[in-house]
């Protein structure tokens, strides 16, 4: 009897870890480093990490719905970069600041969620293979932000559009502030709605979900347009901090950390699978990792082999537990 | 209990395969106990049990996928406390799954000699010595599969002769068949029973699983009987029937497991649906009935008849050409499920596991599945409150052995998880329910409850229609058949005339 009830309790000690993998690595990653590094610790530091990784951050909040349903979208870096640039143009063919600041945010996010439906609508009814279509959209809108801008950087005077890029709310920047509300939105989107069951039951098993009656199209469809949603809100947050964008830099293998992300968040690649809060986790163990590098004065270019190995790591332990 | 006689059979030496109290247990559930019996070579056993019972378990640990935790496996007079795929394969283990383990985009050729394939000076494939090779085993079975053909191009009973040729190739001395017929039609199923007895005269022994304990009689010279993870007898078939073995595989007297049947709708009922020439863009043609409200159809004929597309038309998954379809008076032309959900139609796939349910989703988010917008939302908002009450609701009715609805579908036995997936459609208060295959691969309790379930529909108006392929379930359940053939109607029954041997007659044409 007493025999079983230990069992019992090693069990549940042992999904608690299994469950929250990602936290108990995000704790442990974080205790490291602080002990580890004084300015690692400083709280500007801390609250900079959460700046920097805020836009890649919100890129992967929409790339974990596309996954789960089944699918990737690797377009999302190179839309925030064809987004962002027209945006600052837009803003500066208007002359009057205020209705200038708010084209600059509404282009980029019509833009984001024209460049996802635009994916969605290739993938649903043109039935590519979301790798193949977002492979074609991320040259095509790459290459649609070079010629735009000349293939350099766009930049704006407008002061209004750097203070917001930049303002500080309860010491937290704007763009961490966002970050944490639209993680908190598509949570709630994910767990409590019947679109996020709906994309854990597509990703899951697609023909069951189609025998269920469920929008299988609409819903796919839906999940690129709210990546290219988070493309267009990631570009404005990312080119009103500049008061410019880079058409050649911004948004660079964004979408590779947006995956990346995800897969350390616990999110199968097979779909059906993964979380927001485990996304938002892996979007820190990524961001902690680079900062800390910098901290330790670590080589610079070594450090796309650690934040390799990191993934390698995440993957490899998804994959023995689904074994077991 | 007593320890269970073995060597039944006259000459020790002869037995292939000797299990020897051999027990397993999962996370501290005890799965196998005691389980001890022999296999004779050249004879063929059938091994049956409810769902649960341990059949997949004990398969498992013969073929090396899992190892017991205690007794022995003896083989060919070497005792093994456990085995590994490979050692099991070496010996001539070999086992025929449900899903086949073929490689889809080789020929038959490539997948018969698949590891161990024959070569010209060490490197280069010998296509020509394995196409003879695999030619020679296929007409040894008795089947004209062209050894070139693509995996791809077989229909299922071709694949499973292509698994069992690939199996005598590793030189095969004991086939494990898991429930090898669910797949197949009658005739290919009398051909498989051809290749057995041919196997069984080269002395190839088979454990033949299977829920159907019609075809443990034909087929098997003895069988054995599995409970609970017990092991319960071993005994010589022809001295048993069918119901005696059903009745040991229970524990107990097993009553009829059919409810009395329906008598045939008045005919001046309310009629749901009615189809005028209905065809589909492939196979489908013409098909025209009436169905009134509250009958039970039965719809039978053989794999590829186009029963399952006729029924996807109805349901708005394959697309309607030509021809009306009036449901509850009005035309209707579903051009999705959506469509055919919202106006009252249910459709239950045949493919459990593929179509049916999600595996890896809990008991209570299957069963919500299809309402989920129309019964547990509010402003898209899931009240979870509401979808947990309704899943107890179901698993009180439909008497699924679950604690709750948080448990992994993928947990549940068939049985159980078909009364998850009847559940999900009856939850959308359907007025024309369609079974494809209800019972495929489930024990006879559940098979039985589902029958009395399916009846209990009727009373209460539902139409229902029934597709399948056991006979003895249209039979015993429906008082009127409708027998496809080539994607027409070849013919209706009714009541009385509905038989075995008519439903045959127009399924393959005869008549």
């Amino acid at each position: 009897m007493d025999h079983s009830v230990q069992n019992k309790r090693l069990e549940k000690c042992k999904n608690f870890f299994t469950e929250n993998r990602p936290f108990i690595a995000l704790i442990v990653l974080l205790t490291f480093c602080m002990i580890s590094n004084e300015y690692f610790r400083s709280p500007q530091n801390l609250i900079n990490i959460t700046r920097q990784v805020a836009c890649s951050g919100i890129a992967a909040l929409g790339m974990t719905f596309v996954i789960i349903a089944g699918g990737i979208d690797l377009s999302v870096g190179s839309l925030l970069a064809v987004a962002g640039v027209a945006g600052v143009m837009g803003m500066n063919e208007i002359a009057s600041p205020v209705p200038a600041v708010l084209a600059a945010f509404f282009i980029p996010l019509i833009i984001g969620i024209i460049g996802g439906a635009f994916n969605g609508f290739l993938i649903t009814i043109g039935k590519i293979p979301s790798f193949i279509a977002t492979l074609g959209t991320l040259s095509i809108y790459r290459s649609l932000s070079l010629y735009f801008a000349n293939a350099g950087t766009v930049s704006s005077s407008n002061e209004i559009f750097r203070e917001v890029g930049n303002c500080v709310f309860l010491g937290i920047p704007l763009p961490t502030w966002v970050f944490i509300f639209l993680a908190f939105i598509f949570a709630i989107l994910l767990k409590h709605t019947s679109f996020g069951r709906h994309v854990c039951a597509i990703g899951s098993n697609v023909s069951a979900a189609k025998y269920a009656a469920i929008k299988v199209r609409f819903v796919t469809f839906m999940t690129y347009v709210l990546a290219g949603f988070c493309s267009g809100i990631a570009a404005f947050l990312f080119s009103s901090r500049l008061n410019s964008i880079s058409s050649t830099n911004a948004g660079l293998s964004y979408e590779l950390d947006a995956i990346a992300a995800a897969i350390i968040g616990g999110t199968a690649m097979s779909g059906g699978k993964g979380s927001i809060a485990g996304t938002v986790a892996g979007v820190f163990i990524l961001g902690i990792i680079s900062n800390a590098l910098v901290m330790w004065n670590a080589p610079v270019n070594l450090q796309g082999l650690v934040k390799g190995a990191v993934i390698i790591i995440a993957v490899l332990i998804q994959t023995r537990r689904t074994k077991n | 209990m007593e320890k269970p006689q073995v060597g039944r059979f006259n000459t020790q030496e002869d037995h292939l395969l000797q299990i020897n109290d051999l027990s397993k247990s999962y996370s501290g559930v005890r799965v196998l106990s005691g389980i001890s019996f022999s296999l004779p070579a050249g004879s063929v056993m059938g091994l049956i049990g409810e769902n649960g019972a341990g059949k997949s378990t004990l398969i498992k640990c013969i073929n090396g996928v899992t190892a017991p935790d205690g007794g022995q496996i003896i083989f060919d007079g070497n005792s093994y406390s456990g085995m590994t795929i490979k050692k099991a394969l070496e010996l001539g283990i070999v086992t025929i799954p449900q899903e086949f383990n073929l490689s889809d985009h080789l020929s038959v050729r490539d997948n018969i000699y698949m590891g161990c394939e024959r070569k010209r000076m060490g490197i280069f494939l010998d296509h020509r010595k394995m196409r003879q090779g695999a030619e020679a085993l296929l007409e040894s079975l008795g089947c004209s599969i062209d050894p070139d053909a693509l995996v791809s191009s077989l229909n299922v009973a071709q694949k499973q002769m292509v698994e069992i040729a690939r199996g005598l190739n590793h030189k095969c001395r004991l086939f494990i068949m898991d429930e090898p017929t669910t797949v197949l039609n009658k005739s290919e199923t009398e051909k498989l029973f051809q290749v057995i007895r041919r196997l069984q005269k080269e002395n190839v022994s088979v454990l033949y699983v299977s829920h159907k304990l019609y075809e443990i009689a034909e087929i098997c010279d003895s069988f054995t009987v599995l409970r609970d993870g017990e092991y319960i007898t071993t005994a010589k078939t022809k001295d048993f029937s069918t119901k005696e073995m059903a009745n040991l595989m229970v524990g107990r007297e097993l009553k009829d497991i059919y409810p009395p049947k329906m008598p045939l709708p008045s005919p001046d009922a309310e009629e749901l649906l009615r189809l005028q020439d209905l065809s589909l863009a492939s196979l489908v043609k013409n098909i025209s009935f009436s169905l009134a409200k509250g009958e039970i159809l039965g719809i039978a004929g053989l794999g590829g008849a186009g029963r399952t597309e006729l029924a996807e038309g109805i349901y708005g998954i394959r697309k309607i050409v030509s021809g009306k379809m009036f449901f509850k008076g009005k035309e209707l032309l579903p051009a999705s499920p959506e469509d055919a959900v919202k106006a009252g139609i249910a459709y239950i796939p045949e493919d459990r596991q593929k179509s049916g349910t999600i595996q890896q989703f809990h008991l209570s988010w299957n069963m919500s599945l299809i309402s989920l917008m129309e019964k547990y939302c509010s402003w898209g908002f899931i009240r979870k409150e509401k979808e947990k009450k309704s899943a107890e609701n179901y698993i009180s009715l439909f008497s699924i052995k679950a604690p709750d609805g948080n448990i992994k579908m993928n947990e549940l036995s068939g049985g159980n998880q078909q009364k998850g997936v009847i559940a999900k459609s009856l939850d959308t208060d359907p007025e024309l329910f369609i079974f494809d295959e209800p019972t495929r691969g489930i024990d006879i309790k559940s098979r039985s409850e589902i029958y009395f379930f399916i009846r209990t529909l009727a009373e209460k108006g539902t139409s229902c229609i029934i597709i399948s392929s056991d006979l003895e379930e249209v039979i015993g359940l429906c008082p009127k058949v409708l027998v496809m053939r080539e994607g027409k109607i070849a013919g209706i029954l009714e009541q009385e005339k509905i038989n075995e041997k008519e439903i045959m007659y127009l399924a393959t044409g005869i008549k």
